[in-house]
């Protein structure tokens, strides 16, 4: 059997604060333009499995797995939805990716989703901080943005990172975005502005955060075998890999080195039987900037310490020799947390499918996504070819 | 909300109002909170328990400007994780300093101290927030 699996259809619902719709609007949504692109039937799909990370706290409703397959009409086929905070998309991935190399399913439909505007803004920082450990972190008073801020400022105190390096990421990701039509953010912003942007958690501001986003993404995902039937143009899951560390950041080794997208990279690579060097594109999380910068050096873009100045050379913009984020990110096309892990697949496919119009890789082959959960606790690395 | 549970917090205070955490003998680690087991020695680990004693230095922090309800009476505040003398961190507030003088590697002790209150009528969570450590009391900045 191959060990590739194929993903043949990708699927997003608009990013952004959308007032008008539910939960099962945009997931549906999301789906529908997966199948529709992959040109299965409804009755081929033989499970359904979502990544979702508080759809209980957020619109009070849980159960989603048979929620969606209710709505879409899918009929009896199994589905259920995974959890593991920010990386729950990725692992919605990973688990029909599984499912599909076991045998044990031929043709998947995979859905991430997240409905964030449904809440207040207390209710929803508190949602995003049990993704932390929220008994001895975020019960203290450390928000989210605030753990990302011990890791910012130990990373300019150690490496001496700066505060415009801070901002770029930022300013990177709305330049792809602008040309991302289902982005929450499609204008450029400038340097100026987001260093003047208001202060979250001193060193981290408002500009260098993701915003609260409604939004979802689907993949149809099939054996390779199976794939010829659909499409003459499928890409592949060449390897997953998943790694844990501690649920805390005080308990790690190094707040600057998320350990667990280390390990993880490092074998996605191994398995895929490439080098860093041989991928042409990259989605990195970056629910803050300062994140984007630890995860170019841990997956090996840069040397530890050195991911600030890569990206004042540019080496991580379009055109560079290793774009990251060219969907816009989480920064710019939004981070919708369940739908995040899996929004990645779809922007990587679309690279690879040569069907990222204005921010189009030229001759991509070869996609890495890494989707982090928490602080770093979970990290998720799937690498795409064609 | 179950976080602002009673039962939640009574259970934890021990650890939140005396920093009792506890140590490894087999690989003389220290650990706060207290684990459950050593992810070190697993079954090989004997854990005891430990009083730490409150004093160490701050490794990171933040100064916290936008915060859910039970938090916006405090803002601005500094969070920190404290490096522990014995060795382990802590995530805690600094307090009885102004944020602008917070620095990496200021020596800094435990203090006790209402944490949050859960909206105006829920349970108020006292515990630990560190503050500069006081020349008088013997232990000076390095």
């Amino acid at each position: 059997m191959s060990n590739r699996v194929a993903i043949i259809g990708v699927g997003l619902s608009k990013f952004g604060e959308l007032w008008e719709q539910s939960i099962v609007d945009i997931t549906l949504e999301a789906a529908m333009v997966a199948i529709f692109d992959s040109g299965v039937r409804g009755a081929d799909i033989e499970a359904v499995c979502i990544g979702n990370m508080s759809a209980g706290r957020f619109t009070g409703q849980e159960h989603l797995g048979a929620l969606a397959v209710d709505a879409g009409g899918l009929g009896g086929v199994p589905a259920y939805s995974v959890e593991a905070a920010c990386a729950s998309g990725g692992a919605a991935v990973r688990q029909a990716y599984m499912a599909i190399r076991s045998g044990e399913h031929d043709v998947m439909m995979v859905l991430g989703t997240e409905k964030m505007s449904d809440v207040n803004q207390t209710e929803a920082m508190n949602t995003i901080s049990v993704a932390s450990d929220w008994e001895w972190e975020g019960m203290f008073g450390a928000t989210f943005p605030a753990l990302y801020a011990f890791i910012a400022r130990r990373h300019m105190k150690e490496y001496g990172t700066t505060e415009e390096q801070l901002s770029l990421p930022t300013v990177k990701n709305h330049a792809n975005a602008a040309h991302n039509p289902y982005a929450q953010f499609q204008r450029p912003v400038p340097l100026k502005v987001v260093m003047g942007s208001g202060m979250l958690a001193d060193p981290i501001r408002v500009l260098h955060s993701s915003p609260v986003t409604d939004g979802a993404a689907g993949l149809i995902m099939c054996s390779e075998e199976k794939a010829k039937e659909y499409t003459d143009t499928p890409v592949y899951i060449e390897s997953s890999t998943q790694a844990s560390d501690t649920l805390a950041l005080h308990d790690r080794r190094d707040i600057c080195t998320m350990d667990a997208v280390v390990k993880s990279s490092k074998e996605a690579l191994e398995k895929a039987k490439v080098e860093i060097k041989d991928i042409d594109v990259f989605e990195l999380h970056d629910s803050f900037t300062i994140g984007e910068i630890t995860l170019t050096e841990d997956v090996g873009i840069a040397k530890k310490g050195e991911g600030g100045q890569t990206l004042s050379d540019g080496l991580t913009e379009i055109g560079g020799k290793f774009p990251v984020n060219t969907s816009g990110g989480l920064k710019a096309r939004g981070h919708p947390i369940g739908a995040t892990g899996v929004a990645q697949i779809v922007e990587l496919a679309l690279q690879l499918r040569e069907q990222g119009g204005g921010r189009q890789v030229d001759g991509a082959e070869r996609g890495l996504a890494v989707n982090i959960g928490g602080t770093g606790a979970t990290s998720i690395v799937h690498i795409l070819g064609r | 909300m179950a976080q602002h549970g009673v039962a939640q917090i009574w259970r934890r205070i021990r650890a939140i109002y005396n920093i009792e955490g506890n140590t490894c003998k087999t690989c003389d680690t220290y650990y706060f909170p207290p684990r459950p087991v050593c992810p070190t020695c697993r079954r090989k680990g004997v854990l005891e328990d430990h009083k730490f004693k409150g004093l160490g230095k701050i490794h990171t922090f933040a100064v916290v400007r936008q915060a859910p309800d039970d938090f916006k009476r405090q803002i601005p505040y500094v969070i920190a994780q404290v490096e522990l003398d014995e060795g382990a961190r802590v995530t805690a507030q600094i307090v009885n300093i102004d944020p602008e003088e917070v620095e990496i590697g200021m020596r800094v002790r435990a203090c006790f101290r209402k944490i949050t209150q859960a909206g105006t009528a829920g349970v108020i969570v006292y515990g630990y927030k560190f503050e500069p450590v006081l020349k008088v009391t013997g232990h000076s900045y390095p």
